[in-house]
């Protein structure tokens, strides 16, 4: 199988799935915005225990090594901060723009221009970034058990506790 | 605990669940397959998207663009990947009735009306600054929150909570009607 292939089957799973968890929604976004409806937080934070838990054993057995995103800090918090300011605004994020559209809800193609149109500016912004936001402060692809110097089972048993902690709490509320 | 939602969707805590079951399996067969590890991930294809729509009307400017080189504009793994999204979601919404042709987000509606030439405005203004704010961040909900929480990766723990943060201040001033 090319890699095409298989990156069109893994996303046809992937879209059943959100459309299936009704994560899709810009209502469903919006609502967990708005802290009125946490469904798209539970179905990220289910995923996030299942798979830090097989992706940290795959890492463990020397299977796969892991691609942790550099943490540039000027740029994770900007870039960071005008992400969430427009994700509201537009009530998609890239994956779930797509995927509406594909659940008929179509004014999500409103979106997916202005995002291709956003990567376009990026484009031509880059090298000012590179030397201004970008060049500020690099922390380097670390991750929180760097940070710590906990284990990663420790940190896997007492993030998993916090997130299901979070998730007593969402169904008491009924949120 | 219900499996099903009153809609007829899948109960959020198990189709999640199996999104991450999903994101191990993909690892492995990427890995497997294409010699290298890919997790989950969305925005970068927008990048390529513009790429190749800015292809067809200025080639070398494209060639030349320091950032076009850099995600260099092919049709790859992660392409594919999300244009399966939209298969998938059609698939999924045929298969329990959900499919639904929506001009305007009801939630929108009820704050701002039905217009589309205003709906269609603020999705493409707010569409621009996020992804403008993804490129700058290095990556979106899904490949630095699903993939970057799953790694425990500082910069997705950071990432998500700007994300979300500026998120709940913005849609609290955007759509809470005034107290009035």
């Amino acid at each position: 199988m090319n890699e095409q292939t298989l990156g069109l089957l893994t996303g046809i799973a992937f879209g059943f799935l959100l459309q299936k968890g009704r994560v899709l929604r810009f209502d469903k976004q919006v609502g967990a915005m708005l802290l009125k409806d946490m469904t798209i937080l539970k179905f990220m934070l289910s995923a996030i225990i299942v798979g830090m838990i097989g992706i940290y054993f795959l890492n463990d057995i020397g299977f796969i090594e892991l691609k942790h995103k550099t943490m540039n800090v000027g740029a994770v918090v900007i870039g960071g901060a005008l992400f969430g300011l427009g994700w509201a605004v537009m009530g998609f994020c890239p994956g779930t723009s797509i995927g509406a559209i594909g659940e008929g809800r179509w004014h999500a193609i409103w979106a997916v221009l202005g995002m291709i149109t956003g990567a376009a500016i990026f484009a031509e912004l880059y090298p000012f970034f590179k030397q201004t936001v970008l060049a500020w402060l690099d922390w380097g692809k670390v991750s929180l058990a760097d940070v710590t110097s906990l284990n990663h089972w420790v940190l896997i048993v007492a993030l998993t506790a916090v997130y299901i902690g979070l998730f007593v709490f969402f169904e008491k509320k009924k949120l | 605990m219900n499996i099903k939602t009153s809609d007829g969707g899948w109960n959020p805590y198990l189709a999640g669940a199996l999104v991450g079951v999903l994101a191990v399996v993909s690892v492995i067969l990427t890995t497997n397959i294409m010699g290298k590890t890919n997790f989950l991930g969305a925005s970068t294809t927008f990048v390529r998207a513009a790429g190749f729509l800015e292809s067809s009307v200025a080639v070398s400017h494209v060639d030349q663009n320091e950032y076009f080189k850099k995600e260099k504009v092919k049709i790859d793994w992660q392409f594919m990947l999300v244009l399966g999204i939209l298969i998938g979601a059609f698939l999924s919404s045929m298969s329990d009735k959900s499919f639904k042709l929506e001009a305007v987000p009801p939630t929108w509606a009820e704050r701002f009306g039905a217009s589309v030439p205003l709906r269609a405005f603020w999705a493409f203004a707010g569409g621009v600054v996020a992804m403008i704010g993804a490129r700058l961040a290095d990556g979106c909900p899904s490949g630095h929150g699903l993939s970057g929480l799953m790694q425990l990766s500082l910069s997705g723990f950071a990432a998500l909570a700007f994300f979300f943060g500026t998120g709940v201040l913005v849609a609290n001033l955007v759509y809470r009607r005034r107290a009035s």
